[in-house]
């Protein structure tokens, strides 16, 4: 497998006056070709900034990438022509059609009148958007507006694609649309790389992710690789947060045998364990013998919350506002 | 890549969108309407007096009022560029070879088409009011029409640019307009005005536009407002799109 993505210590660094805010310190991440690829983070994270970087709308402050084959910092104008890239707010003209919009951006990658329609033809069908091709792209439902950006992304075949939050604001099921379609691209052999703070969504689609807190790289591998090596199942218990206070995990439960880490939170205890069935009752036990009232009880095989929690140290749905 | 190229798919595509929506084109066109039926009649009596230049009120007023469409009619088209810019128009198009020149020039091109048809509805709507001027005149007047009309457009889109807020963008664009609207001798000739005025005046290129206009209008071709004219507005035409190009290349950051 090669890499169609390959970064050495990116780094971003904006400056306004005389503070300087250190958005990216230092990515390094390999992407191979024809895989789904995941960024996660929070919001802040660093993550669109990343990824205005690998899309040359960003100048990296230093360090280097080699994008589709091509040199990030010196040929941008190469990397432009092998990329496709779908930002959050979709970027179809209003006031034109989809149709029309695929036509000139056929048009800008120097297509010929003629291949241009042709090519919006098959992306029109190919997109399944054949009803509403032909309207003003305001009118679109957001499902349909995001099949319709992600289409024009595709209209120069580019090997690489890159979505920004593409799920973000969709219905259930225009999500599960905009999932399938980005399966069926991986099938045809593109890469996709894209941003996500959804996790389930990352977890059910990726072949790999990274996940990215306060501007680094804390973990990188499968879903699968990731969620085992934090243990085989979470026990999340809720309590008072006086209760939570006074708490001493280790002690209160040091003769348990199986516990890998325990992570204490605002009002939860979180267990990253080998047995979860065997350790719930115990750990009950030892709650009710210390007279903790327990508020909430919770066994799960590991989530990549589970994997970002225990890699960042703080969790990952405070920062996220309301959901 | 190509500038000629990209210049003339944006060209295309913006026009496109602007003739779906002829409305605005008709509301645009409304203002220098009420000025030319409702107040260019006020002008007459003023004809006798000798620093009016002649005795056609038409032939002096129409030119102003050509600049004026030319300053009113492409100051706000940075408007819905900052719509485009918030959409993800202008990104989307970042992230593809285009020529980044071609983004801005393509959009101005069509600010200066479609002045060119307001400015022939005006002229021609004025000589049925009673306009006479020579042709050559008023073709060499267009050429001062669309060179503020070229200058004032780019200057919207680049405010557009760095402003990236319609909050900011009008008054900012109010600010500037309305002060060089009055100092250019629009309404009446600033040769009715005192001297320090006329003074002030100098400095701004679209009363040199102005008065060369009028000059055209009235057959003087050899005026030396008419060198004047062209000479500030190519040169401030130059130096404003120079400096918007250059905002437009540069990538972000």
């Amino acid at each position: 497998m090669s890499a169609i993505i390959e970064t050495n210590n990116l780094r971003k660094t904006f400056s306004s006056g005389p503070t300087a805010v250190e958005a990216v310190k230092g990515i390094d991440l390999v992407v191979n070709q024809g895989e789904i690829f995941g960024f996660l983070g929070p919001n802040g994270a660093g993550k669109t900034t990343t990824m205005r970087m690998l899309t040359t709308l960003l100048r990296p402050t230093s360090g280097t990438a080699i994008i589709a084959g091509y040199d990030l910092m010196t040929q941008e104008e190469k990397v432009r022509m092998h990329i496709g890239y779908v930002s959050q707010s979709g970027g179809l003209e209003r006031g034109a059609s989809a149709r029309e919009n695929l036509e000139l951006q056929a048009r800008i990658f120097q297509f010929n009148k003629q291949d241009a329609q042709v090519r919006a033809d098959e992306l029109i069908k190919a997109f399944g958007i054949e009803s509403f091709a032909d309207r003003d792209v305001e009118t679109y439902s957001g499902g349909q507006r995001r099949k319709a950006d992600i289409a024009c992304g595709m209209v120069h075949r580019p090997k690489l694609l890159f979505l920004d939050e593409p799920t973000v604001g969709l219905d259930p099921q225009s999500r599960i649309q905009v999932w399938e379609q980005m399966k069926k691209l991986r099938s045809q052999g593109t890469t996709i790389f894209f941003t996500t703070h959804y996790l389930d969504e990352a977890d059910l689609l990726c072949d790999r992710v990274a996940i990215v807190d306060q501007g680094k790289i804390v973990a990188l591998d499968t879903p699968h690789a990731l969620k085992a090596q934090i243990g085989n199942d979470v026990i999340v218990i809720g309590m008072s947060a006086q209760d939570l206070e006074r708490l001493m995990p280790q002690e209160l439960f040091a003769h348990l045998s199986g516990i890998r880490e325990i992570i204490k939170e605002k009002d939860t205890v979180r267990f990253l364990v080998n047995n979860g069935e065997e350790l719930l009752l115990q750990i009950l036990r030892a709650c009710d013998k210390a007279g903790i009232v327990l508020t909430t009880v919770n066994l799960h095989r590991p989530t990549l919350d589970d994997v970002f929690l225990q890699k960042a140290g703080h969790s990952f749905k405070q920062n996220q506002g309301a959901p | 890549m190509n500038l000629m190229y990209d210049t003339a798919l944006i060209f295309h595509r913006s026009l496109q969108r602007t003739l779906r929506n002829p409305v605005w084109i008709v509301f645009g066109m409304f203002q220098p309407l009420c000025f030319l039926l409702l107040f260019a009649p006020l002008l007459e009596k003023l004809t006798s007096n000798p620093a009016f230049g002649s005795d056609n009120s038409l032939t002096v007023f129409t030119p102003g009022l050509l600049i004026m469409i030319a300053l009113y009619g492409t100051s706000f088209v940075g408007f819905g560029f900052i719509d485009d810019i918030r959409s993800g128009v202008i990104e989307r198009f970042r992230v593809t070879p285009i020529n980044r020149t071609a983004l801005l020039l393509g959009r101005v091109l069509r600010d200066v088409f479609i002045l060119f048809f307001q400015s022939t509805f005006l002229i021609l709507l004025a000589w049925l009011l009673g306009l006479r001027a020579p042709l050559a005149g008023i073709l060499l007047a267009y050429g001062l029409v669309l060179l503020v009309g070229f200058t004032m457009s780019t200057i919207s889109y680049s405010a557009a640019m760095i402003l990236q807020s319609e909050d900011a963008l009008a008054p900012a664009i109010n600010f500037f307009l309305l002060p060089l609207q009055l100092l250019a001798g629009i309404m009446l000739p600033l040769t009715l005005a005192p001297m320090w005025l006329q003074k002030v005046a100098l400095f701004n290129p679209f009363a040199h536009a102005v008065s060369g206009s009028r000059a055209l209008f009235q057959g003087n071709y050899a005026d030396s407002s008419v060198v004047w004219a062209y000479g500030s507005m190519i040169f401030i035409a130059t130096i404003v799109f120079y400096g918007a190009s250059h905002l437009f290349k540069k990538s972000n950051e």
